[in-house]
């Protein structure tokens, strides 16, 4: 047994930090998410084809590098510390996490290897409950009649979507018990992609509403084998990464705030040397780095071999305190830069806004404490 | 990064539960998870013989290096020695603090004498030591030492002044003192670090009562208490450097076990949730996954501390753990008392309500002993984010 990580991952993580620090400085981020698209297309591309962070997690028969959970999350918290403006996380996160969770054989060679190349960008609802998604199946329809699908339904959140060459949607079949995943192409008669406005302007979302969507057979891309299983383990690893950017936007709370409280003077002195001011850091400091524990935790969790169930209730743990503690820290970086934490032009609002928009995203804190209590409790 | 322990690993941690199975039953039986703390005062007799028992079996001091006596063992066995004691219910040892604190000082700064008169014992479980470091006036503020201490003309030492909170005093034969060598000298300066006979006239032990009834803690009053000349650790005036040094063996190595026993615990907590049906509250049912959240936390912060080649008393997750478990441990008891319901108002001897009581007020102290909660955030701050120092007093 061994925590500490390997020299590669090490690096890995030491070149997101210095890419997205020259990328994904405050004014890219103002910049990009004031933007049409919300993301800038150069730095995009270049995390695709010049970084090939898109091809981690992928395996190496489907064109990835076959990296691990590990790798994964050092990346994301980067990613999540600088609020980067692109949709890797709906393509890679979401997406091909999906597929390789519960994606039948077809479906992983059709989209995976472009996902790896950088090539594709694809989405997946990121619904607010807390139950793997069978929310969102349980509100579009899928009839079949010969080699033909119709789906018809909504579905009310879908992060990049309008960037996404396809978006892969969950759908109720009659008669089936299980949740049914489709691959819809954007371009298709019948699909309206309504963008949504957002306080939080880092990640976009759109309002999805199928009308009469027909699809050709191959476009169900679940393998039934694998959906119960795949459907628990694609959320449990999706709320892991989520965790991960919570835990860098947290941990750039709390830099931002020391920095500021080492610069402001009162009294004659920097308010950083009062004790009611390092406290209050001291505290954030704790969660971010029990929050740390926890992430890496369920990450060197993933990447061995374990069970749906365990994977589920880890990473629901690491979920569970990366939101509180990503909110807690944007709100007390708030309060301890004072008057100008609450304006536009300092960036604690930017994390503020992201903390509370992510809380939902596949359950929130107390959905997800209420399904660890079922673990353990029954 | 990786999880999967080695097959030797393995093996030890099969020989540890399988030696702890076979000994830790019949006469020993009835100290199944007894005399941790909040719970010291049980059977400390008994516990000797079980340290003995322990040494027999050569699973005293596994950390130490075979020359002193010890096992040698890695960090990992050691690790997992002490997770497989804690989760076969081993009492809380007796000799931990002699173990833990004053053998790997003496180790380290001990004269050969002192090293080959007081590591045996150790060793075989036959003497026990009490620290005597706090006073009434030196308690966040350590080195506000006011005991002092003088050489005689035979070369001798003796000792006057108050020292408090010394766990255990009345059970043990030997105490750790630091006192101040050098007439009117402040702070950190002209401290000495000394061992004394628990067993003379000159010192009188009075016991602290709790709030949770109990009185594992101790005032000890020295009136010229004798200190053999050879008994001095280091050198005079050089007591803070010892003192502190012996905080430096902290490897952490001891907290998974630790863990072992709060997971026991929060299984209390469930259990008495399940059995009363407060498990159906959702209020409590959102507590008990935070807590198990917190359980999970510390199991990894603590394999973070103890990877990697760094100085552990200098990784970020080493600062915040002494915080983070005494915090956590306090709102279990609070939790369990809230499970318990008025059940936990009435003093029972109910096994299933004693020890969450038990918990209940002795976590109380836990956010207070080895560090405040203040004195952590202060050195969270000004050791983890670098912010400035508290003022200290011109010395």
């Amino acid at each position: 047994m061994n925590f500490a990580f390997t020299a590669d991952q090490v690096m890995i993580r030491d070149a997101a930090q210095s890419f997205l620090a020259d990328e994904s400085g405050s004014a890219a981020v103002r910049a990009a998410s004031a933007s049409e698209t919300g993301f800038d297309a150069g730095v995009w591309q270049r995390i695709g084809s010049e970084l090939g962070w898109c091809a981690i997690p992928v395996a190496e028969e489907h064109g990835g590098l076959g990296l691990g959970a590990v790798e994964l999350v050092l990346v994301l918290e980067q990613m999540g510390r600088q609020l980067l403006c692109a949709p890797y996380f709906s393509t890679v996160c979401l997406a091909a996490n999906l597929l390789t969770q519960v994606g039948n054989e077809q479906a992983l060679r059709r989209f995976l290897p472009a996902i790896a190349e950088g090539h594709l960008c694809a989405t997946a609802p990121l619904s607010s409950g807390a139950d793997d998604w069978l929310d969102a199946a349980a509100q579009i329809q899928a009839r079949r009649k010969g080699e033909v699908w119709t789906l018809s339904g909504h579905c009310p959140r879908v992060p990049d979507a309008a960037a996404a060459d396809w978006l892969l949607l969950f759908a109720q079949v009659e008669g089936e018990r299980k949740a049914a995943l489709f691959a819809v192409p954007r371009e298709v008669a019948g699909l309206k992609i309504e963008a949504l406005e957002g306080w939080d302007a880092t990640r976009r979302f759109s309002s999805i509403t199928l009308d009469g969507v027909t699809l050709p057979a191959e476009d169900r891309i679940d393998d039934a084998s694998r959906i119960e299983d795949g459907l628990s383990r694609a959320a449990a690893l999706a709320r892991l990464a989520i965790a991960a950017e919570q835990l860098g936007g947290a941990q750039q709370c709390l830099d931002l705030t020391v920095a500021y409280t080492a610069a402001r003077k009162q009294f004659g002195r920097a308010i950083a040397s009062f004790q009611a001011v390092k406290h209050r850091c001291a505290e954030m400091m704790v969660r971010i780095e029990a929050t740390r524990s926890a992430v890496y935790g369920a990450a060197a969790l993933a990447a061995s071999k374990t069970t749906a169930d365990a994977l589920a209730l880890e990473c629901a743990v690491a979920r569970t305190l990366a939101s509180d503690t990503y909110f807690y820290c944007a709100q007390e970086a708030i309060q301890l830069h004072g008057g100008v934490g609450f304006t536009w032009e300092y960036d604690p609002q930017l994390y503020f806004k992201r903390a509370q928009a992510s809380s939902h995203w596949l359950g929130n804190a107390d959905g997800l404490r209420e399904r660890i209590a079922q673990a353990l409790i029954a | 990064m990786n999880l999967q322990p080695s097959p030797t690993d393995e093996a030890f941690r099969a020989e540890v539960a399988d030696w702890m199975r076979r000994h830790l039953k019949g006469r020993f039986a009835s100290l199944l998870h007894r005399g941790g703390p909040g719970d010291e005062e049980a059977d400390p007799a008994l516990r000797k013989e079980w340290e003995r028992e322990l040494a027999a079996g050569r699973w005293t001091c596994v950390g130490w290096p075979a020359e002193a006596g010890g096992r040698g063992l890695s960090i990992e066995q050691q690790v997992i020695f002490h997770e497989e004691y804690a989760r076969a219910g081993g009492p809380g040892r007796m000799g931990h603090i002699g173990e833990g604190l004053i053998g790997p000082t003496l180790i380290a700064f001990g004269s050969e004498m002192q090293k080959r008169r007081f590591l045996p014992g150790i060793v075989a479980g036959t003497e026990f030591w009490a620290q005597g470091y706090s006073e009434p006036g030196a308690g966040s503020d350590l080195a506000n030492v006011q005991t002092k201490c003088w050489q005689e003309a035979d070369g001798s030492w003796r000792v006057q002044g108050q020292k408090v909170w010394t766990s255990l005093a009345h059970e043990s034969e030997w105490i750790f003192v630091l006192a101040r060598s050098e007439p009117g000298s402040k702070s950190r300066n002209g401290l000495s670090f000394l061992l004394l006979p628990l067993s003379q006239s000159n010192v009188r032990i009075q016991p602290i009562r709790q709030m949770s009834g109990g009185s594992e803690f101790n005032e000890v009053f020295f009136d010229g208490a004798v200190a053999e000349s050879g008994h001095l650790v280091g050198k005079p005036g050089e007591g803070w450097k010892v003192a502190m040094g012996l905080l430096e063996f902290e490897r952490g190595v001891s907290t998974l076990g630790q863990q072992m026993h709060f997971a026991y615990e929060f299984d209390l907590v469930v259990k008495a949730a399940q059995a009363n049906g407060a498990s159906a509250n959702p209020q409590i049912r959102q507590r008990i996954a935070q807590a198990w959240c917190g359980l999970r936390v510390m199991r990894y912060n603590a394999l973070r501390m103890l990877s990697g080649g760094e100085r552990p008393g200098l990784k970020r997750e080493a600062l915040i753990y002494k915080y983070y478990w005494s915090n956590w441990h306090r709102e279990l008891g609070k939790l369990a008392m809230d499970v318990l319901g008025p059940a936990g108002d009435a003093i029972s001897d109910d096994p299933r309500i004693r020890p969450l009581q038990q918990l209940f007020f002795f976590s109380r102290a836990d956010t207070i002993y080895a560090g405040t909660n203040e004195i952590q955030l202060n050195l969270i701050a000004e050791r983890g984010l670098d912010m400035p120092r508290e003022p200290r007093p011109a010395v």
